[in-house]
């Protein structure tokens, strides 16, 4: 594994390795050590050419918990506001000596642009890239899930999961369907028509409308976050209508299984797809998820990093 | 392949070594065994057991990975971890000692006392290895050993435990000269 891209760049035995080498991170950083020095030496810079701050804290934190050097790039303040091309851009990391790039950019496709191009030979993780994928969301979504409801099991095999709201303009969905199908676990999309993507029947889920259906038979249900900065056009009539047929409310809550689980990739719009009293339920483990992001991107920043370089630098 | 070590000189070696650590420590008390995975960390069990018998109390035991702390990681592609579990007592002033089937280049016991370091402060630190073959390329050495087998830096050196094995043995082996 010398990038991650995508979801599709990882077999199920990557992601199970992934998956386990976070639980360990988890373990001893949770406890005896809180810094290890695995990274010394090796410069990862953080560059987000689209807003975020979990993720990129989450980058930073682990990095810094492995020892590594972060540098933060962000669009704002630096000459990629200035119209500064992905080429140049990256051409300035390889002069600077960058061993990865956590890459976060509203193009879809534009890790992929870095990293297979002769432009410079460091790592490249896919932060977040328009509404193509975001790998580490997912990864640690995984990995939440895991750790509540696969009793001990490596995959997710059994368990169902509803993924429910703006399907179309996320991401976080695209790479959860590829990986935790690839995990064994049946996902249920759950939307309004118009917030499906194109083509979503040839995907390995099921889809509905109608979230009372299927919230009852679910171990996992994970609210997307309905992304304004992305619709320029209507999708659905109003706010409060879409509150009432796919937001998580109280009732919705009390009809779950007795175990199952509430997520949300964050930030979340409360009081349009959560309600503040869903999102601070005890099922909710949507500030769990966080602090989980910071040991699954320290497996992936060890796993890329911490070995031997794939091709030799001579 | 020849078997220098077999199974009832293992169990014997367990036994002298856990007496020489009693007797180096006046008892259990103070002390807590930490196992490098994967064999090392049932010799840590079995050593702690065998002080146990003669005691009659519970030592404490655990493991340490140290695979984050090896200088070697650039030479190879990345392992996955393996757990580490420090005992409740902590290492804060504890005599430890870390224990492991064989010591060759000590590099492993470097990384175990870095790791280490970024637990704690213990008293002291000592180190009983099943094995130790000689071709030390740092300034380390074992306070226990349970047999000193001399080698050629080819010859490869395993060490067998019925936990992950099913047999308990050591063997020498020709390997391909470098």
């Amino acid at each position: 594994m010398k990038h991650l891209l995508s979801i599709n760049d990882l077999s199920r035995e990557d992601a199970i390795l992934i998956l386990d080498t976070a639980a360990e991170l988890a373990r001893i950083s949770d406890g005896p050590m809180k810094k290890l020095p695995t990274l010394r030496g090796r410069t990862i810079v953080n560059l987000f050419a689209e807003d975020s701050t979990r993720t990129r804290i989450s980058f930073e934190a682990a990095a810094k918990r492995l020892s590594a050097d972060v540098i933060n790039f962000a669009a704002r303040g630096s000459s990629l506001s200035k119209g500064e091309s992905l080429k140049d851009t990256a051409l300035t990391l390889q002069a600077m000596g960058a061993d990865a790039v956590v890459i976060r950019h509203p193009a879809s496709g534009a890790p992929a642009r870095l990293a297979n191009n002769q432009w410079m030979t460091g790592a490249v993780v896919n932060a977040g890239d328009g509404t193509h994928e975001h790998p580490s969301q997912a990864l640690l979504d995984a990995f939440t899930i895991r750790k509540h409801l696969a009793k001990g099991a490596a995959d997710l095999s059994g368990l169902r999961v509803a993924i429910v709201g703006d399907i179309l303009h996320s991401r976080v969905a695209r790479s959860n369907v590829l990986l935790l199908t690839k995990l064994g676990a049946h996902v249920t999309l759950v939307a309004p028509p118009t917030l499906l993507p194109f083509g979503v029947d040839s995907w390995p889920v099921t889809i509905s409308y109608d979230l009372d259906s299927v919230i009852s038979s679910v171990d996992t249900v994970m609210m997307l976050r309905i992304q304004q900065e992305r619709m320029h056009e209507i999708f659905f009539p109003s706010a409060r209508e879409y509150t009432r047929y796919y937001g998580l409310n109280r009732d919705r809550v009390n009809s779950l299984k007795p175990k199952a689980i509430i997520m949300h990739p964050g930030p979340m719009n409360r009081g349009l797809e959560i309600t503040a009293e869903a999102a601070d339920s005890a099922r909710s483990v949507i500030v769990e998820q966080v602090s989980n992001g910071v040991s699954v991107r320290m497996a992936i920043l060890y796993l890329l990093l911490g070995g031997a370089p794939i091709e030799s630098g001579n | 392949m020849k078997t220098v070590l077999p199974a009832p000189d293992i169990s014997r070696a367990i036994v002298r070594i856990a007496h020489e650590i009693l007797e180096r420590f006046n008892g259990a008390d103070s002390l807590t065994l930490l196992g490098i995975p994967t064999r090392g960390a049932h010799l840590a069990t079995r050593i702690a057991k065998a002080i146990d018998a003669i005691e009659g109390g519970q030592v404490a035991v655990g493991t340490l990975d140290v695979t984050m702390h090896r200088d070697d990681l650039r030479t190879r592609s990345p392992k996955a971890l393996l757990p580490t579990v420090i005992p409740s007592a902590g290492v804060e002033g504890r005599n430890i000692v870390l224990v492991d089937d064989v010591l060759f280049s000590g590099r492993t016991i470097r990384a175990a006392l870095d790791a280490l370091g970024e637990i704690g402060r213990p008293m002291t630190v000592s180190l009983a290895v099943l094995v130790d073959r000689g071709h030390r390329e740092l300034p380390i050495k074992a306070d226990f050993v349970g047999k000193n087998i001399p080698t050629s830096r080819s010859e490869i050196i395993k060490v067998n435990l019925a936990e992950v094995d099913g047999i308990d043995e050591v063997t020498i082996s020709e390997g391909v000269a470098k």
